[in-house]
């Protein structure tokens, strides 16, 4: 079966069944995406199937139907996404297992919305969970970057 | 001198017991250094001047930061701290977390372990505390817990970093034919400013790390931090933006195995009858191996990919013998409400509180019964570690909380020698002290020895996790309180039980040791509160339940922060005094304490008239050394109560970065209140009904209030802030709740009688 992941084409050969998440993370070494439920409950390893923020750790192999982005694919720590820039500014993570995922969800929320409401992100966020209390943090990140893409940087 | 170390091992956990060994063997090996675990491994060019500190000839600087990075910002913090009397910028040094080893030992997790409050300044308490200081010498456990890392690294980290400083100054000033005296430093530089010659550090490391290092260094004054005291941007931001793979779980190694365990999931419990067949012939698994640890019994499945290895692990067929504790919630909650009625130790015993209460008169009695549930922790991470056991030596990585036990119950488990054994400390995906817990390292290290020498990675699922924790203890308390005519309290008693955390600790970690004495976690953040009772009493009992319990964030304040302050708000309510106002009257002795609650009443504008359908609950909890106040305001909404804004007031004596304990008071407040608000664990046929996020959520970005958050700086002691943020929050948000309902609630969580928006 043949994945793209982050721009690269893969060849794995795995059962359709397998969670896009295990593939990333056992077969193809994409560690970005974190296992945190396994039944799409906390967000950890949100990543990106065409643009749109999916939960990869139930979305079996087989379904998987346009090309992968993970956060190792949106920005490098020496060219930021501006969303990564927000969360480096405003020094959201604590324990940061959770923030691949927020992240990701915040994007794919920036690309759609580029000036979301509290509401607006309370929606597209609220199945991310951070057990650190990240939250207010979050929140002023994700402002801070929709003004950093809306200035072009 | 076996007795050393069997004295040490004795007191571990116990507390007050401890100063014994230490009075009994002296100061000798107090004093003594341990060696410098840096010697060891040395890259080419690299000198080392103690345990934290190497410098590279290229001038790469490494500062090691020795305890558990679990979000809490403390890698960055103790980097700071040698960076400050260094005199080199963060942004100029790497930081690692280094090796398991005793010279990383932390005395001031110990220090509070004696019968006394923070505030107690008596002789006693004084020498009890640092009795067991050099208990923690003795004991040496490189441990991340108890607040206590910055605590504990504030004088040892600094000396570090200027000893290290001396030296290249000294070796600089040979080298230019200067007097040391003439030379500055800054930036990882040395310069002669009369001559306008420098040097780097590099350039001189070799040979400082080869002179004796002077006897005295002085340390800099306050005034003249560049980095302490001010919010540090944190060394590890970059990576946990970038997904970099930091985590336990990314460990990636040539020829690697993937694995899960599939234990008990009735604790202590052995399976009776296990059908491995179906699991065994599954595709991609390779081997499936029954595990005995101290921690309970099971199976490791190892296979090709975490997925297979999850889905054999479902697919086994065991039957599991009874547990020997009760088999459902209702039986546990009978056993504890029993032990409250036996006699309990009474860690605080002020006045005479049973004359007081023998002629009470009805109407000036407030009496009432609280309880709390088990809790899981519920890190983000789910439990994992990666071993390789191969030519005789084990090799594990995992995010743990204390690298030396890791490092000894290891060694034990595989039959080899604790010089065999190389602990990796990884980041966390969060701890709460999850990661103080050994089994997820001994799984991986028994599964280890059957793969013929390639590595395994064994991942928990979040089931797995959640049904084997060491739990937050379930606890009751008893209450009653007599009010005097000008309606303040003039004797207050209180009664906890629960299930004691040291007892179940040491059955895990150390077996062969009864547990002596009682249990201080039982009673603390109740017993050790600055306010002033003529008669006050408060003891513990220690439940006989089994279910393993262990320390969850803020451990028995966790528990003691909502009844004591629940209990406080009671009072006032009977005696019709306002709650701030008698906690300030009761708190006189305390200025610490009343300038906390004056400051975070203030915030919150606490007395203003607020609209209809919204009112504010406050309570007060000194923890690990720092004294904080919450004020929760809530609302009612059509979908239920919404939980609007948290004021935070903390006096942590000296803030060493104001950005980082902000930080961790919220992160403490929301921890507290998504506990407060649904989270328990209860038990059914001997097993915990709960198992993923969907029955054990926490706060969701959608519930989170807003924060405003106060440090103070009055005490004249540094307290801990990792943990003290929890405390106060659960009792703020219950009292704001009977503020605006009526409703008063004594039993968490709080979802079983009101609803949330």
């Amino acid at each position: 079966m043949r994945l793209t992941v982050d721009g690269q084409s893969f060849d794995i050969d795995a059962d359709p069944a397998m969670p896009l998440l295990w593939a990333l993370r056992d077969l193809i070494g994409k560690t970005g995406p974190k296992f945190g439920c396994g039944i799409a409950a906390c967000g950890a390893c949100t990543v990106h199937v065409d643009g749109q923020p999916v939960r990869s750790c139930s979305l079996p192999l087989g379904q998987v139907s346009g090309a992968v982005t993970t956060i190792e694919g949106i920005g490098t720590a020496d060219r930021l996404h501006p969303v990564q820039q927000a969360w480096l500014e405003e020094q959201v993570a604590q324990c940061g297992y959770c923030q691949a995922g927020q992240i990701m969800s915040a994007v794919a929320l920036l690309d759609e919305i580029a000036d979301p409401s509290d509401a607006d992100i309370d929606n597209a966020m609220g199945g991310n969970l951070c057990r650190c209390g990240t939250y207010p943090k979050i929140r002023s990140a994700i402002r801070k970057a929709a003004a950093l893409k809306t200035a072009g940087l | 001198m076996a007795s050393v170390g069997k004295i040490a091992r004795r007191t571990f956990l116990i507390g007050a017991a401890a100063v014994a060994g230490g009075v009994a063997v002296g100061y000798y090996y107090y004093r003594k250094p341990f060696p410098n675990p840096l010697e060891a491994d040395l890259g080419k060019g690299e000198a080392t001047f103690n345990p934290y500190v190497k410098i590279g000839a290229d001038n790469t600087i490494t500062i090691v930061a020795p305890r558990a990075e679990m979000g809490q910002g403390i890698s960055t913090t103790l980097a700071v701290m040698v960076a400050e009397e260094l005199d080199v910028g963060l942004d100029q040094v790497k930081v690692e977390h280094g090796p398991a080893s005793y010279a990383y030992y932390n005395a001031a997790i110990l220090e509070e372990g004696g019968p006394f409050a923070f505030f107690d300044e008596g002789m006693t308490a004084q020498a009890v505390r640092s009795g067991l200081g050099v208990v923690g010498k003795f004991l040496a456990v490189q441990a991340t817990g108890g607040s206590a890392s910055a605590r504990d690294g504030f004088d040892k980290m600094r000396q570090a970093g200027a000893a290290a400083r001396h030296l290249l100054i000294a070796a600089a000033a040979q080298k230019l034919g200067v007097a040391a005296a003439d030379l500055e430093t800054a930036n990882g530089s040395i310069l002669h400013k009369a001559s306008g010659k420098s040097l780097t550090y590099g350039a001189v490391a070799a040979a400082a790390a080869t002179m004796a290092p002077s006897a005295e260094v002085r340390l800099k004054d306050r005034v003249d931090w560049k980095l302490l005291g001010k919010p540090q941007k944190r060394i590890d931001m970059l990576a946990k933006v970038t997904g970099a793979p930091i985590f336990g779980i990314d460990v990636r190694l040539p020829d690697m195995l993937y694995g899960t365990v599939k234990m008990s999931p009735r604790f202590w419990a052995k399976p009776v009858k296990a059908d491995l067949a179906k699991a065994e012939k599954m595709p991609g698994v390779i081997k499936i191996v029954p595990l005995e640890t101290n921690y309970g019994h099971g199976f490791g499945i190892i296979a090709q990919n975490t997925w297979a290895a999850f889905r054999a692990a479902d697919a086994i067929d065991a039957q599991w013998a009874d547990p020997e504790y009760p088999l459902g919630s209702a039986a546990i909650s009978d056993v504890l409400k029993q032990a409250l009625g036996t006699k309990g130790s009474a860690m605080r015993d002020n006045g005479d509180v049973d004359t007081a209460f023998a002629d009470a008169p009805r109407e000036r009695m407030v009496e009432a019964d609280y309880a709390v549930p088990y809790l899981a922790h519920a890190t983000m991470e789910p439990m994992n570690a990666t071993a390789r056991f191969s030519d005789g030596a084990l090799d594990i990585w995992c995010g743990n909380q204390a690298p030396t036990l890791v490092r000894q119950l290891c060694a034990n488990a595989v039959g080899i020698g604790q010089d065999k054994v190389t602990v990796h400390t990884t980041f966390m995906g969060g701890g709460f002290g999850r990661r103080t817990e050994m089994d997820f390292s001994l799984c991986a290290a028994l599964m280890a020895k059957e793969t013929g020498g390639r590595p395994i990675k064994v991942t928990w699922t979040r089931e797995e996790d959640m049904r084997h924790d060491a739990y937050r203890p379930a606890a009751v308390g008893k209450f009653q309180a007599r009010l005097g005519d000008d309606g303040m309290p003039v004797a207050v008693d209180m009664k906890i039980a629960s299930p004691s955390v040291i007892a179940s600790t040491l059955r895990r970690l150390f077996p062969s040791i009864p547990p002596v004495g009682p249990d201080k976690s039982i009673v603390d953040g109740a017993y050790d509160q600055p306010y002033t009772i003529a008669n006050y009493r408060v003891s513990g009992v220690a439940a006989p339940v089994s279910i393993p319990v262990g320390f969850w964030r803020s451990v028995g304040s966790s528990i003691n922060g909502f009844f004591h302050e629940g209990f406080m708000d009671e009072i006032a309510t009977a005696g019709k005094i306002d709650p701030v106002e008698m906690r300030k009257r009761l708190m006189a002795a305390y200025p610490s304490a009343v300038k906390v609650v004056e400051k975070v009443a203030a915030m919150a504008k606490w007395g203003e008239a607020l609209p209809a359908g919204k009112a504010k609950g406050m309570a007060f909890t000194l923890s690990f050394g720092s004294w904080v106040g919450e004020i929760v305001q809530v609302a009612d909404t059509p979908a239920g109560i919404r939980i609007e804004k948290v004021w935070i007031a903390a006096d942590v004596g000296t803030a060493l970065d104001p950005g980082i304990i902000e930080a961790q008071l919220i992160s403490g407040a929301i921890y507290g209140l998504s506990a407060a608000m649904g989270q328990q664990i209860t038990f059914a046929d001997g097993m915990v009904e709960q198992s993923n996020f969907h029955d054990f959520d926490a706060m969701r970005i959608f519930q989170c209030p807003t924060f405003e958050v106060a440090i103070l700086e009055n005490f004249h002691k540094m307290g801990g802030v990792g943990e003290v943020g929890t405390p106060p929050a659960a009792p703020a948000l219950a009292n704001a709740i009977f503020a605006l309902t009526g409703k008063r609630i004594r039993t968490l969580p709080l979802s079983t009688m009101v609803a949330f928006a």
